[in-house]
Order: structure tokens, then sequence, then C-alpha cells
């Protein structure tokens, strides 16, 4: 029994969301009183026994080349190998683009009960309860798990995490790994750019900034922050900014420590996407705008005026 | 070719989110039901486009779910789309569904399954790659674009920071994001012709559901805003800084 910790990675690191996962699967460990182990697919440069520190035993490596680009089939198939020699008991994905092709399949190999977009450690009061969000982040749903194994895909930024002591034991493991059937042409990775998911601030604009000739205001604002930048589906759909940008119900939803809506007027399905946010700034010159309720902090102000004067004054706290 | 499309029912994006019985059920009193817009905009459209290009192709909808899923599936319906299943049961445990869409797969064999990228209301992102996994068939999770080329299908999807382009045999499943269409308006001769299209209530296979929801709650609302003046900004970057600690 045991619980394990997928570990992702990109371009042969770690993801950081990987950390906030090492933290949450030790944590449940340390809950059921069992070993807490991760795996990782395809050969990286992070150093892994250092990541002892985040709570883990162990950390596996499955070596082969065929780990490359994420095939569902491929990973899912390994993962849950890993899982039944290793004797796992719960096994842990973040809820990321990797998570979502691969989890799923891993629990059904596993006949496993899956509880996806998980936001706090199980509740073992009675029986193993995870919490998770639903209805695009307005409500929580507490869900029952009734299988032997579980697995758990936990929402980015949704767990500290914690750091001690410790220096992890690493060990390669051989596994069949079957060839894959996806075929990856191309890849176009957003250079230079903080990717959402994983941004801890996010600035965000929207119809009220007009054009997008009036970015850089928001461009500027987000670089002051080393922030991510989103913005609002009719911006996205006017081509003002690329779709990958467009946050809300239909589009990205994010959770990060801070973000900042410029121009934005707060539309249900637009808070859908956003409302997990810890802090939410709104700068908007209506001060009936309804996104001032969803807020923490606001500014009823021309963005025009109020941005620059931000980043200026953000520049300064250095 | 034959395609199915999963179809499932959610409130309309602007209902108000509240709870009945003691916070275990959703209540539905007075809720809009509307397709699962990234099952409708992206995942059916798309479908009825590679079935304009190709006019031999069959499009088949499944739902799983009760009777009040049908005026659902006749807006597909009018859409696009040849024959629907409802399979005759309720249930929000994605293996209990994927295995219910899986049963009737296997009896018709289709070259493309297309699912949405989640649902709004349960925001699982789970079905289309336990299907996948059901039947044995690739995945393609998150898909941007679609395109087919007799068996050969190349998808973009997103990655973490990006998107990639694969290529990949069919059959195959895709979870259809944003971008793989656009969204359409049914027309009057669609409205007509979904009246009489096939719909066939199923009963479902016998499988366990591995979870099930215990209760609901509510996100806690915020409690209120703190305002700062606009000739004032130095503030607000003073409070984001030593109250919330954000930055
Ligand atoms: C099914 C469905 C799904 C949807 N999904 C999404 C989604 O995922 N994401 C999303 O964002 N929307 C979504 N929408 C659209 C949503 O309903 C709103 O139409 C949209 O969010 C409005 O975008 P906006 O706030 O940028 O524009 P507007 O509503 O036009 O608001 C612009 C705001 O800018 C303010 N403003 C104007 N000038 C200035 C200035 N100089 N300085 C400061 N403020 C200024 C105005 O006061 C106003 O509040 C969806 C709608 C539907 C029906
Ligand atoms: N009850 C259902 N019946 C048919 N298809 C469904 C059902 N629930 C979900 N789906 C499909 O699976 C996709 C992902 O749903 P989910 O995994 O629940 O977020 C949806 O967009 C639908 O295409």
């Amino acid at each position: 029994m045991s619980v394990l910790i997928f570990l992702d990675q990109a371009d042969g690191q770690i993801k950081k969301s990987a950390y906030e996962l090492l933290s949450y699967g030790s944590s449940i460990a340390k809950q059921k009183g069992i070993a807490a182990e991760a795996v990782v697919l395809g050969n990286v440069s992070t150093d892994l026994a250092a990541l002892g520190k985040y709570g883990v035993q162990k950390v596996y490596i499955v070596d082969g080349a065929g780990f490359q680009h994420v095939d569902a089939q491929v990973y899912a198939a390994a993962v849950s190998d890993v899982a039944t020699q290793v004797g796992a008991s719960i096994v842990v994905f973040s809820h990321n683009q990797t998570g979502k092709a691969v989890a799923p399949r891993v629990a059904a190999r596993l006949k496993a009960g899956y509880v996806s977009g998980a936001c706090a450690l199980p509740d073992f009061s009675n029986g193993f309860v995870v919490k998770k969000t639903v209805f695009s982040g307005k409500a929580f749903a507490n869900v029952q798990i009734h299988t032997p194994i579980v697995v758990i895909a936990l929402n980015p930024n949704s767990y500290q995490i914690q750091e001690a002591d410790g220096v992890a034991i690493v060990a390669p493991l051989s596994i069949a790994v079957a060839p894959a059937s996806i075929q990856v042409t191309k890849v176009n990775k957003v250079s230079g750019e903080i990717p959402l998911a994983e941004a801890d601030i996010v600035v965000s604009g929207g119809r009220g900034l007009k054009g997008p000739e009036n970015w850089g205001i928001i461009e500027d604002l987000a670089s002051s922050l080393h922030a991510a930048t989103a913005c609002s589906r009719p911006v996205a759909d006017a081509h003002w900014r690329p779709h990958h940008e467009h946050v809300g119900q239909t589009g990205f939803q994010i959770a990060p420590n801070l973000y900042i809506a410029i121009g934005i007027s707060g539309a249900i399905q637009h808070l859908a996407g956003v409302n997990r946010s810890k802090v939410i700034v709104v700068i908007n010159k209506d001060p009936e705008a309804p996104f001032f309720k969803a807020a923490d902090y606001g500014i009823v102000g021309d963005a025009f005026e109020i941005v620059p004067q931000l980043t200026a004054a953000i520049k300064k706290l250095g | 070719m034959k395609i199915l499309v999963c179809i499932s029912k959610t409130p309309d994006t602007t209902s108000k989110i509240a709870f009945k019985n003691g916070n275990t059920q959703f209540e539905d009193a007075g809720v809009q039901w509307i397709i699962n817009p990234y099952d409708e905009w992206y995942a059916l459209i798309r479908a009825i486009e590679l079935k304009e290009k190709n006019p031999t192709a069959t499009i088949h909808l499944i739902s799983v779910g009760g009777a009040d899923v049908d005026p659902i599936l006749r807006k597909a319906f009018a859409l696009g789309g040849d024959e629907g299943y409802r399979v005759d049961t309720d249930n929000s445990d994605s293996y209990y569904i994927a295995s219910q869409i899986a049963a009737i797969a296997t009896q018709n064999q289709y070259d493309l399954i297309f699912t949405g990228k989640e649902t709004i209301d349960y925001n699982g992102s789970s079905i289309g790659g336990t299907l996948a996994e059901l039947l044995n068939l690739p995945f393609i999770s998150l898909a941007t674009k679609f395109e087919l080329e007799g068996q050969t299908a190349t998808v973009t999807r997103e990655i973490d920071g990006g998107e990639e382009v694969a290529t990949v045999q069919l059959p195959l499943v895709v979870s259809c994001a944003k971008g793989v269409a656009e969204q359409r308006i049914p027309n009057m001769r669609g409205i007509m012709a979904a009246r009489t299209k096939p719909l066939k209530v199923v009963a479902p296979v016998a499988v366990e559901a591995l979870t099930s929801v215990v209760n609901y709650e509510l996100r806690p609302t915020k409690t209120g805003v703190k305002m700062v003046a606009a000739d004032n900004v130095a503030e607000l970057v003073r409070l984001l800084h030593e109250e919330a600690k954000v930055i």
C-alpha cells in the first residue's frame, strides 16, 4: 500500500505543478500512514533525490524514448503497470493537460474510482471522500470513492507546497512500453510567456480596452509582476488576443494567487473561469460593473490612466 | 464512416446554482437545460462538417441520462445527426457513464468518437479518456483543430504553454475544446427533421458506479470588496503587498 505521485515533466524538467502534487500526495500518505512514492516517465535532468524534501521516500524512473510526447494510451499503460508493480492504492495526478489525458485511462485500467478537480485532502472520517470543484468553480462536491484503488487529479494551484528535510531513493523500473499510436509532428510553445495554467499572477483584459493596439499596458503590467496574460471571450473571438488566453466557463479555468481584471464587466460565464483565484482585483470605469461584487480590491477609473500608474508603482516596489 | 458524438445536458450558464434535500441534489426547479457547450459547439458541429464533406458518413448521438435529456437530444438532432441513443439511467460516475457509451460503441464499431472537453456542471474531463481505455483506442484530449484525410486524423491539441500537432489513425476518441468548430444556429429544416429522427431508448448495462456524490457545498461568497481611490494607486500596491501578500 502506498501513494503513487505522477510527476509531469516538460523539456526534461519536472513541472511546477508536480511540486504541489508531491506535497499533496505525501500529505495523504501521512494521513493514511503509508509510503509516499513518485514516478517519472522518461529522462529528466531534475535532481530527483532532492524531491525527498517534499515528503516522498522513493522516486521511480521508467526509462524509454516513448515518453517524449504524451500518448495517453502509452502513458496510462506505463503508470498503471508501475502502480500494480509497487502496490500503490492511491494514484495522484495534476488536473492539467497531461492529467486530463492520462488519469482517467489509468483509473479505468485499474478499475479505480476516479475524482478529478480535487481541491483538498481526502476526508477519511467516513470512507474515502474527496472534495472537488463543480459548476465551474461555483460549488464543491464531496465525492465518495468505493473502490480499493483510487485515482485523484488535483486542481493546479490548490494545495500549499511544503518543504522539509529529506532525500528520496531513486529507483529505475523496467516496464515494457507499448509503441505510440500518436505521431507528434509539431510543437508550438508560446515562448517567453508564462503558461496560464502555472501562473501565480494573471493580468487579464476585456472589451473595455477597445482594441488589440492597446494591449501594451496589459503586457507591461504583466511583465512587472512576472504574470501571465489572459482575456475575456469577446476579446479572443474578435482575434484581439490568441484563443489560448480566453478564460471563463468556455475557456481556461484558472486559480492563480492574484487575478487582475481590467475592463472586464464580470459576466457570470467569465467569473466561472476565474472565481477560484485567491485574490481578485478589478479595475473598471463603471462603479456598477458586476465584477466588483466578486472582487477583493477594486478601483473605479479609466484603465488607460490607472494601469500605467499601477505598473510604475509595482516597479518601485522592486 | 461512422461517427459517435457524446451529448450531455447541463444547466444554462446563467442558472443560479443551489442545492436541495440536505445539499445532496442540484436544485433544478426553474433551470433551463442546454446541451453542454463543448458537446454542441465543437464536437457535434465538427462531426456535421465532416459529414458535409463526406455524405456517406453517419452520425450517431448518445446521451446517458433520464427522460429529461430527450429535448436536448432533439435540439442536437436539429443541428444534425442521424440517429440517437439514450441510455436510460442517471449517474455521475465517469466509469459508469463511459461503460454505457462503450457498450453501444462496441455494438456499432464507430470510426470516430467525439466528446466535449468537459461538462460545465460536473467538470470531470474524464469520460473521453475512460471511454478510450474501455475500448482500447487512442485518445486525443483537448483538441483545438481536427482534420481528416482518409483514415488519418491530424489533430491540434492543448499542451501546457502551447499546442501540439499530431497525426493518428482511426478509430479513435477525441475530446473537443474551443477551436475545433464554430457555433451554429439550427435552421427550420433541421428543426422539422429533428422530430422524426430515430431516438432509441436503451436499458443500461450492469456495471458498478465506482464513486458517488455525498453532498454539495456552495463556494463561500467574497465578504466585500475594498475600494481604492483612483488617484491613490500606490495604496492598492501597498494592500496587495502587505495585506494580501500576493505581490
Ligand atoms: C454560453 C456562454 C459562455 C460564455 N463563456 C465565456 C467565457 O468563457 N469567458 C468570458 O469572458 N465570457 C464568456 N461569455 C460571454 C460573457 O457573457 C460576456 O459577454 C463577456 O464576458 C463580456 O466580456 P467583457 O467583460 O470583456 O466585455 P463587456 O461586457 O463589454 O465589458 C467591458 C467592460 O469594460 C469596462 N470599460 C470600458 N471602458 C473602460 C475603460 N476605459 N477603463 C476601464 N474599464 C472600462 C466597461 O465598464 C465594462 O464593464 C459566455 C457567454 C455565453 C452565453
Ligand atoms: N451522461 C453523459 N452522456 C453522454 N455523454 C456524456 C455524459 N456525460 C459526459 N459526457 C461526454 O463526456 C464529455 C466530458 O464529460 P466529463 O468527463 O463529465 O467532464 C462531455 O463533454 C460529453 O461529451
